[in-house]
């Protein structure tokens, strides 16, 4: 009986043999696929295993890693003023993220290439593994004056320093705390499927997310339009409009807002003082769809803008008939603009008529401080000439003067502004959006430029202008980025 | 009766007794257990784990008094089998209260380290009543007929328990209260006893009675019955429990061991025609083992959004659990194998030590069985006794099926048959059945090793009134 004990023997081994084989290839040749198949719940885990970076504002880090010990997670990130700083960081929950956790997540997660050599090094030294940092633009002075300023407004405001276009402020409301979704717990879910369920859209982003109509803000970029293309010499040459206008090609009528606006032939200053809709409709009607939207699109309308949270498109539409161009050069009709768009418009008023790249991200760096990349400034494009910016100046700190923006005025500190009142809805029946966009500039050479726009800001129509509502928050933000 | 040819056979003259190994390997079974469990508790909370120094030396203690009787009840069997035994059920305890400490993740889940470590004490037990109780393996050759009967009724009487919902189809459980054992494991050796007997006596005529047919010897159908009745058996236990791999252990079992019983080729061509066709028609009828087959070929299918019906995620959070591991894997308690749910620490026991122990880990458990399944047919090779031999071989490749099947499923190399691993796996009725196995299997390496020859104690069976 031996001989087949012994074929029996050789059998067996070549069952274990087998299995060995197959564990080598399991655990060998397959195992990188398997460990990081996308249902393999280990990384996430293990992304929570060690402390996450900070996002980082004004030196101080607004988010934290708290070491909670878990049994599935060793550590959960908790956010200082959560709401304030939910548009600048985004969330980071499991399975989503948004914002600058998303984009960031492998400096944050300590994942990224770049901290490869500094995660060895600490793994040999038995130093714990970190997630690097992520610097932002964003002075938390500046955010805290336009988050207490919207005081529970919906709406959103961006300030950028038009010399950099560093974004200095980002707010969105309403908001939501990140920390109360970036458990793992039945809060956490409950948190997020009642912030989902929420009709008011707290995740949403509505500084970069949301285009809105830009209304008579829109109206810098028609006159910036008309002084390039030569239309005007100075602010103070007449214009030759019929008050009411009618839309080319049509028995349209457009309007002025109040029967009190002097706007029949008016001069570029008085029509922006006053705001007149039939002003800047026959400027735009006059020069034309291609002449609007090149200058709309040197504005950065019609492009994607990355800071790196990517802006949605700003829209100047190219728009089938006159009439239409018309009412799209108000401001209206199928113009839509971002909040980030419409502090361009300022920012690069401001600054000469050069548009800088705005910016979110100034430094990635380690958690040993190393730098990992830094932000260069970058020229979006030259708006308009020195020239032309130079007559958008005075005509931006006439209507704070004299015009619709006198509640943005500041002691000490010159001031242009324009005030916007968008209509909207179907037959505009909607509540319109109140507007106002800014700068601001100190004899020593500070300055910022602002956008606000506040949905819903009163019960009635009559309530909302872009003056009333949204000026006082763009001078409180003005006020805290100058240090007045 | 048995042949000895002297270059190859192991030769028992002057052997010499081997227990001082014996003692010394069991210290090293013992010590790395406790080590291991040291570092579950570093590893999980930072500090060693209460109550280190007690377990420790109950289970030396454990180990002690099985080796002092192996010592005095059967001094010249083979060294290694209860070291082996011993560092597996360690360690098997160890994962098993490591993945208790993570009990809160899983989902219908009990602590069962406590369960596992008195199941392992009436294991040694058990061991220990065989090395003292029976004074020779040959006895069991008496009892080939109510062998037969008792494994047919611990097979059948798991199909008249109601089946849970929470064990997947699988019927191979009885059930009284909160206890319950898995009579598929006492039947492994019980039939191997029944086998051992009847094929001891039938061998020669299924040998020579045979007709020539095409090259192959087909033998005459009164001694062809008795592998038909066990293959349909094995079938019907396979359609009516749900149970893949005692059916496939059982069947592999018997051709293995008619194969040496008869030394014929053929047997092993006929059981793998049958075992072949049986499961495919098993396969082609029956929804839980078509449910099987598709989770082998596709272990990650139910991760999908529109999951197959019935479909088990567990063989893909296995596979990724060892993928994780890669080859030097996470360290003991610091892997999350507790995502493969409650099986991590039955079924899948492998998965999670191939998760925090890594390739290097597992190569070391395989080897740990192929050298206990080895040392088994190295008894049997040195058995002087035709049943003894039989019986170790029937043992020992019961072990090695089992091992390749349950492994085999684990790893994804062979479709899942729901068994569990030999002393690692949580599971009382397991543990104990295993510890007796090595016992039987010590006490014929002690009567193969022992020098000079013993006379073998009348049996019923030898008298041949079995015909």
């Amino acid at each position: 009986m031996n001989k087949p004990i012994r074929r029996i023997s050789i059998f067996c081994l070549v069952l274990i043999l087998a299995l060995m084989v197959r564990a080598n290839w399991v655990q060998g040749v397959q195992a990188d696929a398997l460990a990081t198949n996308k249902n393999n719940k280990r990384q996430l885990y293990d992304r929570y295993a060690h402390p996450r970076g900070n996002i980082i504002a004004g030196g101080q880090p607004v988010t934290s890693s708290d070491f909670v010990n878990g049994v599935r997670f060793k550590y959960k990130t908790s956010w200082v003023d959560g709401p304030m700083w939910a548009p600048v960081t985004g969330f980071s929950t499991l399975g989503q993220s948004s914002g600058l956790e998303a984009l960031e997540d492998g400096v944050l997660s300590g994942s990224d290439d770049r901290l490869f050599f500094r995660n060895t090094l600490d793994m040999l030294t038995g130093e714990p593994k970190k997630g690097g940092d992520v610097v932002t633009t964003i002075n938390p002075k500046v955010q805290k004056a336009a988050w207490d300023a919207m005081n529970g407004k919906k709406g959103a405001v961006v300030a950028l320093d038009p010399k950099t276009g560093a974004i200095l402020a980002l707010v969105s409301a309403p908001s939501y705390d990140p920390g109360t979704i970036s458990g793992y717990d039945n809060d956490a879910t409950k948190a997020w499927n009642d912030l989902n369920a929420d009709p008011n859209k707290p995740l949403d982003n509505r500084a970069l997310k949301y285009t809105y109509p830009p209304g008579s803000t829109f109206k810098l970029v028609t006159a910036t339009a008309a002084f390039e293309n030569g239309m005007f010499q100075s602010i103070d040459d007449a214009t030759s409009t019929p008050d009411p206008y009618t839309l080319p090609g049509t028995q349209t009528t457009l309007k002025n807002e109040s029967p009190n606006e002097r706007c029949e032939n008016a001069t570029v200053k008085a029509g922006m003082d006053q705001s007149c809709n039939t002003v800047f409709a026959k400027i735009g009607a006059d020069l034309g769809k291609d002449k609007m939207r090149a200058q709309a699109e040197k504005f950065g309308f019609n492009s994607t803008i990355d800071t790196p949270v990517r802006a949605e498109k700003s829209v100047f539409p190219n728009s089938a008939s006159l009439d239409g161009t018309a009412q799209d050069s108000i401001g209206q009709h199928d113009t839509r603009a971002t909040p980030l768009q419409v502090a361009m418009v300022s920012a690069a008023i401001a600054n000469n008529g050069s548009l800088m790249q705005p910016y979110l991200v100034d430094q990635e760096r380690s958690a040993s401080l190393t730098t990992l990349s830094k932000h260069t400034e970058k020229q979006f494009s030259q708006a308009m000439s020195p020239a032309t910016a130079q007559k958008m100046q005075d005509l931006m700190v006439s209507v704070v003067q004299d015009g619709t923006g006198k509640n943005a005025q500041i002691p000490g500190v010159q001031v242009g502004g324009k005030t916007g009142t968008a209509q909207h809805g179907e037959n505009n029946s909607g509540l319109p959006y109140a507007w106002f966009t800014s700068w601001a500039k100190t004899p020593d050479g500070q300055s910022v430029a602002v956008a606000v726009v506040v949905e819903d800001g009163s019960d009635n129509r009559d309530g909302i202008s872009g003056g009333r509502l949204a000026a006082p928050i763009a001078k409180a933000v003005m006020q805290a980025a100058l240090g007045k | 009766m048995p042949r000895r040819r002297g270059n190859t056979t192991i030769s028992p003259q002057g052997t010499p007794n081997r227990r001082n190994t014996e003692l010394a390997l069991l210290v090293f079974a013992v010590l790395l257990p406790i080590l291991a469990y040291a570092n579950v508790g570093l590893a999980m909370d930072s500090r060693l784990p209460a109550g280190m120094l007690g377990y420790g030396l109950g289970m030396g203690s454990l180990a002690l008094v099985a080796h002092l009787l192996v010592r005095r009840f059967a001094p010249y069997a083979d060294p290694l089998m209860l070291p082996i035994a011993t560092l597996l059920n360690g360690l098997g305890v160890v994962m098993i209260w490591r993945l208790d400490k993570a009990g809160r993740l899983l989902s219908g889940n009990f602590p069962a380290a406590r369960n596992q470590l008195m199941w392992s004490a009436l294991g040694i037990t058990l061991f220990i009543g065989v090395m003292v109780f029976l004074k020779d393996h040959r006895v069991l050759q008496r009892y080939t007929y109510i062998s037969m009967v008792a494994a047919l009724v611990l097979l059948a009487a798991p199909a008249f328990f109601p089946a849970r919902a929470e064990d997947f189809g699988a019927k191979i459980w009885i059930r009284m209260g909160s206890f319950s054992i898995q009579p598929g494991e006492f039947a492994k050796i019980v039939l191997t006893v029944f086998f051992a007997g009847y094929l001891m006596v039938k061998r020669d005529a299924l040998a020579l009675a045979s007709r020539r047919f095409m090259g192959l010897y087909l033998p005459r159908g009164r001694d062809l019955g008795p592998i038909i009745v066990i293959w349909l058996l094995s079938l019907l236990i396979l359609v009516f429990e749900n149970d893949l791999g005692t059916s496939f252990l059982f069947f592999g079992l018997f051709v293995v061991m008619l194969y040496v019983a008869t030394e014929r080729t053929s047997w092993i061509l006929f059981g793998l025609l049958m075992s072949v066709g049986g499961a495919a028609a098993v396969a082609t009828t029956t929804s839980h083992v078509k449910v099987r087959i598709d989770a082998w070929l596709d272990p990650m299918a139910a991760f999908s959004p529109h999951p197959p019906k019935g479909a088990t995620e567990q063989i893909g959070q296995s596979l990724m659990a060892l993928g994780s591991g890669g080859v030097t894997g996470s360290g003991l308690g610091q892997g999350r194998s507790w995502l493969i749910n409650f099986a991590a620490k039955s079924d899948f026991i492998l998965g999670s030590f191939g998760e925090e122990l890594g390739l290097t880990g597992l190569m070391a458990i395989f080897l740990l069985y192929a050298l206990l399944v080895q040392r088994g047919l190295r008894t049997a090779l040195a058995a002087r006794d035709p049943f003894g031999k039989l019986f170790a071989v029937g043992l020992s490749s019961a072990m090695a099926l089992q091992v390749f099947v349950v492994a085999g499923g684990v790893t994804g190399l062979i479709p899942l048959t729901g068994m569990t691993m030999p002393f690692l796996a949580q599971g009382g009725s397991s543990v104990v059945a295993n510890w007796a196995l090595v016992a039987i299997l010590l006490k014929i390496s002690d009567s193969a090793r022992r020098p000079g020859v013993v006379p073998a104690p009348a049996t019923e069976g030898q008298g041949g009134s079995a015909r």
